[in-house]
Order: structure tokens, then C-alpha cells, then sequence
């Protein structure tokens, strides 16, 4: 676990059997057992899990930010030569912020959205330095240069609003650098930004880091992210450190097991195996057809003439960042808004100019799955009433108190196809996981036997190993039923995975599109490239 | 979590589990009669008042169970009796025992309450669902009548109802659950509104359901819900409302027993003999008190 190379230096953060629980009910029930690692000067450490790992909570310990609820049960905690474990409330916040700051997990909340930007960063000086006010001014706009910012003096009068994720993700590191300090605790900085801007913002961690010698202990669950940017990574599952080591050994051969499911789950290394019949696709019918299509709100074009077509039994993948339109140009293609211009035809009706009456019949055929399942779901409806909805809706010449049993039975196939058990239908969605709702809504989508399922962004609020899992299953009920997805992502690691042919789209255009071969291998267009060399993970392919 | 790459048996699940079957299987009777003690120390004051709406409740529908005397009967030899073991709430000018009028009285206060809610539920309702569903012309003129009834002092506009309507518990129920409709309106308007943008609406539209089963199965008890704690509210400020119309003259007429009417014929005697508007005037202030603090523990319910 030590790093030869620095052990000289001694550790900036060393952990040492750390147990962390939280009061609930009246019973202290332990979330985080026995972590122990060290960080040396200049290292960065990921900590990789999924959700419920105890990540968080362990960077959460670290700065002495637990909830009310939370307790260090055991272990102990050493910042340099300061024992954390015991520290009271005035010596935290000495600590916090001088020695040891945080990059938040959420950019649009982390600020306050009534104070100018600049005073919010100039905060942590006040704090933690004798300069006086002009002095202060002084440094934030330095800080807000180092962060990439060029126009430093209008940024620094700005409010939150007028920034974007990424420009407010910069202004938090500023806070967070400002006052040097020797160790920075980044909770998944990047969740919820887009590729590029996740490239420019970790791209700026690592320089800062490289610059300052600061230690970096960055909490994350993607393990691509993890491979590209650290020296260490230890792998967290329930609670418990299983794995810790260098990187490229630990990457190179994983030792537990888990280590090596999460590696296997990995977008970019996922190798589902795909028929090559999908290939002729020349020869199939053409499902879905494109023309010039343009969507406009107010006087924006969401979609400036995209053209495209879609054939029988494939998988065509959107691929585009926040406000590409990729999510407007599904919404055409299921009905629930109209294009301003050009032409869109499904199955061979002309739905370009088609009502929401007149579209119904083609809801048939057509199904759709959402990013996020649960808010999808009726808050009252169990899980055989959110899956039994569609029969309901074209199949509902039966009396009330029949339905139920005429329809259990197609229900429960629907719930099996989508490798859940019968008994789901028993269940509320509030009592399933990500996952298993993720399952539920393509149970919903299955029910009526669709020709066409538009897939927008599915898998992106899940952990990567489900992720893998309803990847696994798309592709497997596409083989089984010949179904032709539609599928919208910002992930082109999934999208590699999952997809015949990609389109990619940026600021309502298509710029490129082909065979997913064509444009993995050979792309054309700059922003293509762009976006190709925004995934991270690349040194996770190295070894493939 | 052993599993946790297996059939999908994520810590969410798992831990979402685990606190309710705790909590839903104790050992024995014993540790269930124990945490129902503890709950029942821990909401005293709501446990009251629960028992207090149920009394009167009970007042309404079986007033024969609570007094033998009959509240109309006049016995010129028993009146002015202040309160006693005999009469409890002691007699009026006509000797009629106050007690069983105000027992009998609450039968004619709570059925006016309820009719008030009802009306402004479904007025409510209806102007609202149809201004936060269809938006645009109908939500606008919708609005600027909720608007209008919103900036007349609310018991005015009551009064200038039942002005119109003529007098009566009836008029006077029907005066105050036009005047709260439009409340109900602009909540049930903003509710239906959010559900009508949501992600299960949108759901079910691509899963092909039409209008008016959207409506009727998501839109509408998904709006409904949460104005329980409104209702209840209601309910208090309808009873106050329409004992102000009664004692105004506006409401029931007398002999009838209403409590409004009754503090009113007590307001006559006040300084000799006060019980007769205090009793029927105690009765309204911890029924009131009483609804407002169940719908207080409703609400919070809700937003916690």
C-alpha cells in the first residue's frame, strides 16, 4: 500500500480501523467497518464504490462533517501529526478550509444563490489568512485564474446563476484551493456534468494538484474516472474497504473479487456480444424516418434539421451533451410534441403533424422508457398497476373487478421478461432499488408487445453494475423480440456497448453519423473527437 | 449484500427493508402494548383532541345516548338553574336543560360544517382542476375570480350570500362553502398543475392513456391528497362561521338548537347568569381547537 517512492515524506491523512455508524431509531447501526489507508503527500487516492458503499460517509468522517446522527464508533483519524478523532468543534473549523477543504458533490447547491460568487470565495480567506480586503480581492482573482476563468473581474461580481455546472464546480475549487491547503477531500466532483466539462474539471484538480503538491482523496463511483486520475484506489463495497492499492497494479489484477466485477461492468469495457446478422441492416425495413426535422421554442432551434432513419430490429444511439436536443428529438418521435419543421414518420404513418388523438393508436408500437424510473411511476400505484397501466389503456372493455385477473397473467410475463419474479407484482415501487425499478418501467414498456422503445438515458442514474445488468437484459430482449431501440445517452462508453449505429448531435445539429465502428475508430468531425477523448477510463482499456 | 452483483439485491432495497420489518413484527403483545403506551405518551394532546371531534361525533349521530331530556321540552319551574348534577350545563329562561340542547345542537353546527366543506371540496375542485388542467383563457378567468372572492373579507361575503339565499342552517352552509371554495381552488389549481408536468402523467400518456383516464386515475387523487389537512382546517373555521351566522340570526332558527343560537340567547343574561353562553361558547373553542390540532399533525405528517 505504500508508495516507496514518497513513504519518506510520512502521510498527510492516515486511517486507521475506521468504523463509522448512525443513530437511527434509537439503535447506532455501523455503515462504514475497519477502513485503514494512508495518503501521502501529493498522492491522490480513489475511494470507488457504489451507492450505499460508505464512501461518502468516510469523507464525510475525515472532515468532521457527519450528520447529527453520524459517530465515529472506532479507529482513529491523523491529519499530519493531528489527531482528528477528538477534535472540538473550534479546532475543526480552524482545520477545515486552512489544511483540509471539500470539493462538494453538487455544484448547483453548494452556493449560495443570493451572494456574488467572488465574496463566497473570498469567505474562506477572511477565515484562514490576515489579508485585508483589497489583499483578498487580489488573491480571488488570481484563484479564479488558476481555475481557468479569463474574464476574472466580471466572474468574481457574478451570482450563481449566470455561471453553468461547470463554471460554479470551478468557483467551489477556488474556494476549496484558496487557502492551500495540504489535503483536498473531492466528493464526486463531476457527477452530473457533462463529459467534456467533466474532462476540464479534473483535468484542473490534477494540474492544481500537480502544482501545489496538495493530496487529493477523490470520492467517486466511476472507476473510470478513478483509473485516470489517481495513485491509489481503494475499492469500497458495503461498507468495508476490500480492496486498496496502486492503480495500474490494482487495475492490472484485481485481487477481490468484487474489484474484478466492478472492472467487468465498466461501459468502456463492456463486450456484449453482438449478432452480426444486425449488420445486413441495409435489407431491413426502414422503421423510423427523419427529414429535416427542426423544433423550435420561442425563437431557439432545441432541433435544427436533423435527418436520420432507423431500421427494423437495430439499435440507433443519440449521443449529445445537456441542450444538444437529443431528449427533443425523442420527445417527437414518441408524440408528445410536435415538430415546427420538416417531416418524421413511424412504422410508415406520417406523424409529423399528429395530435396527441390522433398519435395514440401508434402508442401501441411505440414504448418508452425514462432516466428516472421512480418519478415515472404514479406515488400511488404498486408495481402490478404501473405494469398493468398500458393494458389498461387499450385493452379496457372489461368490467373493474375482472380485470385484475385477466390482466395478472400478461403482467407477470411482462415482470419475467424483465427477469423479475412473479411476486413483484405484489410490491410498491418504494420498496425496490434502482434497478429493480429501472426493470419495472421495461416491464411497463414490454406489456403491450412494442415494435419500437425509445430508451432515453436508462441507465444513467444507476450503479454500474446494474447499469451492465440492464444493459445485458436491453440487449437480450432485442434479440428475443427483434425490437428496434431509439437510444438517447450522453455516455458514449454505453453507447459503444449498446448501439448499431450512432448519431451525435451538439447544439440541435447532427454531426456525425454511422456505424458505431465508423465513428469510434475513424471519427470525422472535431466534436466527435472531443467527446472520444472525454471518456474516462481510457487506461482501463490498455489492458483489454 | 453478499450478492451484490446478483439478481439486483441493492443496499437500497435492502435497506429500505429493514427498519419496517423491525418495526411490524415485535416479539409479543407485551412489547406492542408497550410501544402503543409510548406512542400514546408521546401524542397526548393529539390522543385528546381525537377523543374530543369523536365525543361530539357521537353527540351528532346518537344524541339519545348522552341525555334522556328532551331539548326543546319547556319547564317554566326549572329555569335559570345554574349548573348542577341535575343539569349539567345548568338551565335557560324557559327552563330546557342546556346540556342536552347543546348535545342536540351539535347535530345541526357539525352537518352545517360538513355541507360548507363538501360545497367548497367540490366547488373547489372543480374551478381548480379545470383552471391548472387546461390552463391558458380558462385558467386565467379562473384566477381572477379567485381573486376577486380572495380580497372580500370572507365572512362579508358570507353574510352578502346568505343575504341572497335568505336565512337558514343551510343558506348559511351553502354561503360559507362558497366563500372558502376559493382556497381550495387555488390549492387543488397549483396541485393539479404540478402533477399534470409530472413524470407519471407523461408515462402514461406514452403508455397510451387517454385524457380523461389521466385525470381521473393520476391527476385527480394525486391533487386530492394532500389538501386532507386543508379539509380538516376548513371544518374548524365552517363551525366557527357558521355559530357567527346562527348567532347573528342569520343561520338556524330558533327553538332549534345550533351553538351559535345558543350563545347568542345566552348573550341576554351574560352578567347574571353567564353559563348560558359560556358552556355553548367553551363547547365551539375546544371543538375548533381540537380539528385545528388534528389537521396540524396531518400536515406535518405529510411534509416530514
Amino acid at each position: 500500500m505504500t508508495d516507496e517512492g514518497r513513504s519518506g515524506t510520512g502521510a498527510v491523512l492516515s486511517v486507521r480501523d475506521l468504523t463509522v455508524g448512525y443513530r437511527v431509531q434509537h439503535q447506532l447501526r455501523a455503515v462504514v467497518h475497519d477502513i485503514s489507508f494512508e495518503v501521502q503527500a501529493g498522492q491522490v487516492l480513489a475511494l470507488v464504490g457504489e451507492s450505499g458503499s460508505g464512501k461518502t460517509t468516510t469523507g464525510h468522517a475525515i472532515l468532521g462533517l457527519l450528520p447529527a446522527n453520524g459517530k465515529v464508533i472506532g479507529g482513529r483519524i491523523r491529519f499530519r501529526d493531528q489527531e482528528l478523532t477528538d477534535l472540538s468543534p473550534k479546532g475543526w473549523r480552524d482545520l477545515r478550509g486552512r489544511a483540509v477543504s471539500l470539493i462538494p458533490q453538487d455544484p448547483a447547491v453548494s452556493l449560495d444563490p443570493v451572494r456574488r460568487v467572488g465574496g463566497q470565495v473570498e469567505d474562506v480567506l477572511r477565515l484562514h489568512t490576515g489579508l485585508n480586503a483589497a489583499g483578498r480581492r487580489q488573491r480571488v482573482l488570481e484563484l479564479f485564474g488558476q481555475v481557468g476563468f479569463t474574464d476574472v473581474e466580471r466572474r468574481y461580481r457574478q451570482y450563481p446563476y449566470e455561471l453553468s455546472g461547470g463554471m460554479r464546480q470551478r468557483v467551489l475549487i477556488a474556494a476549496a484551493i484558496a487557502a492551500s491547503p495540504d489535503l483536498i477531500i473531492a466528493d464526486e466532483p463531476t457527477s452530473g456534468l457533462d463529459a467534456t466539462v467533466q474532462k476540464q474539471v479534473l483535468d484542473l484538480i490534477d494540474d492544481l494538484r500537480a502544482r501545489s503538491g496538495t493530496s487529493v482523496v477523490l470520492i467517486t463511483h466511476d472507476l473510470g474516472v478513478a483509473a485516470d486520475r489517481s495513485d491509489l484506489i481503494g475499492v469500497m463495497q458495503a461498507g468495508r474497504l476490500v480492496e486498496v492499492g496502486p492503480t495500474r497494479e490494482l487495475i492490472a489484477a484485481p485481487k477481490h473479487p468484487y474489484t474484478q466485477r466492478l472492472l467487468e461492468s465498466v461501459p468502456s469495457r463492456l463486450t456484449l456480444t453482438r449478432e452480426q446478422a444486425v449488420q445486413a441492416s441495409a435489407e431491413r425495413d426502414t422503421v423510423i424516418e427523419v427529414r429535416g426535422l427542426r423544433k423550435l421554442y420561442g425563437d431557439v432551434a432545441a432541433v435544427n434539421g436533423v435527418s436520420f432513419e432507423v431500421r427494423q430490429g437495430e439499435t440507433f444511439s443519440i449521443v449529445g451533451e445537456s441542450g444538444s436536443g437529443k431528449s427533443t428529438t425523442a420527445r417527437i418521435l414518441t408524440g408528445l410534441t410536435q415538430a415546427t419543421a420538416g417531416s418524421a414518420s413511424l412504422l410508415g404513418t406520417d406523424i409529423t403533424n399528429l395530435g396527441r388523438r390522433a398519435f395514440r393508436p401508434l402508442r401501441r408500437d411505440v414504448q418508452i422508457v425514462y432516466q428516472n424510473p421512480y418519478s415515472s411511476f404514479d406515488p400511488r400505484f404498486g408495481v402490478f398497476d404501473v405494469v398493468e397501466e398500458p393494458l389498461r389503456s387499450f385493452e379496457s372493455s372489461q368490467l373493474p373487478w375482472k380485470r385484475r385477473a385477466a390482466n395478472e397473467e400478461r403482467v407477470v410475463a411482462a415482470l419475467e421478461s424483465a427477469a423479475l419474479p412473479a411476486d413483484f407484482i405484489k410490491r410498491h415501487p418504494r420498496e425496490l432499488s434502482g434497478g429493480q425499478r429501472q426493470r419495472v418501467a421495461i416491464a411497463r414498456a414490454l406489456v403491450l408487445g412494442p415494435k419500437v422503445v425509445v430508451l432515453d438515458e436508462p441507465i444513467s442514474a444507476l450503479d454500474v453494475s446494474v447499469a451492465a445488468q440492464i444493459l445485458a437484459l436491453l440487449r437480450q430482449l432485442q434479440q428475443e423480440r427483434g425490437l428496434t431501440y431509439v437510444f438517447i445517452s450522453h455516455d458514449l462508453a454505453v453507447v459503444r456497448a449498446i448501439s448499431d449505429r450512432v448519431a451525435v448531435m451538439q447544439q440541435g445539429s447532427i454531426v456525425e453519423q454511422g456505424p458505431i465502428e465508423d465513428v469510434f475508430n475513424a471519427p470525422r468531425h472535431e466534436y466527435t473527437v472531443g467527446l472520444l477523448n472525454a471518456i474516462a477510463g481510457r487506461n482501463l482499456l490498455v489492458g483489454t | 449484500m453478499t450478492q451484490l452483483i446478483g439478481p439486483d439485491l441493492s443496499p437500497e432495497g435492502a435497506a429500505a427493508g429493514a427498519p419496517s420489518t423491525a418495526g411490524s413484527f415485535p416479539a409479543g403483545l407485551g412489547k406492542r402494548l408497550l410501544a402503543a403506551l409510548r406512542w400514546l405518551a408521546g401524542h397526548l394532546t393529539l390522543v385528546i383532541a381525537i377523543a374530543i371531534v369523536a365525543l361530539v361525533l357521537l353527540w351528532a349521530f346518537f344524541p339519545g345516548l348522552f341525555t334522556s331530556q328532551n331539548p326543546t321540552a319547556v319547564n317554566p319551574a326549572e329555569h335559570f338553574l345554574p349548573p348542577s348534577a341535575e343539569h349539567w350545563f345548568g338551565t335557560d329562561e324557559f327552563g330546557r336543560d342546556l346540556y342536552t340542547r347543546v348535545v342536540y345542537g351539535s347535530r345541526t353546527s357539525l352537518t352545517g360544517a360538513a355541507v360548507a366543506v363538501a360545497v367548497a371540496v367540490v366547488v373547489g375542485s372543480a374551478l381548480g382542476s379545470v383552471a391548472g388542467w387546461f390552463g391558458g383563457f380558462a385558467d386565467s378567468l379562473i384566477g381572477r375570480v379567485i381573486d376577486v372572492v380572495l380580497s372580500i373579507p370572507g365572512f362579508l361575503f358570507a353574510i352578502t350570500i346568505v343575504a341572497l339565499l335568505g336565512f337558514g342552517i343551510f343558506q348559511s352552509a351553502l354561503a360559507v362553502g362558497l366563500t372558502s371554495s376559493a382556497t381550495f381552488a387555488r390549492l387543488i389549481r397549483s396541485e393539479v398543475l404540478m402533477a399534470s408536468t409530472s413524470n407519471y402523467v407523461e408515462a402514461a400518456t406514452t403508455s397510451g392513456a387517454r385524457t380523461f383516464a389521466i385525470l381521473r386515475r393520476h391527476v385527480i387523487p394525486n391533487s386530492i391528497a394532500p389538501t386532507f389537512s386543508l379539509v380538516t382546517v376548513q371544518f374548524g373555521i365552517a363551525i366557527i362561521w357558521i355559530a357567527s351566522l346562527s348567532f347573528l340570526g342569520l343561520g338556524a332558527q330558533p327553538p332549534k338548537p345550533e351553538w351559535g343560537l345558543l350563545v347568542s340567547d345566552g348573550r341576554d343574561f351574560i352578567a347574571s347568569r353567564s353559563w348560558l353562553a359560556i358552556w355553548p361558547g367553551l363547547t365551539v373553542v375546544a371543538v375548533v381547537l381540537s380539528i385545528n390540532h388534528i389537521s396540524r399533525h396531518i400536515s406535518r405528517g405529510r411534509s416530514s
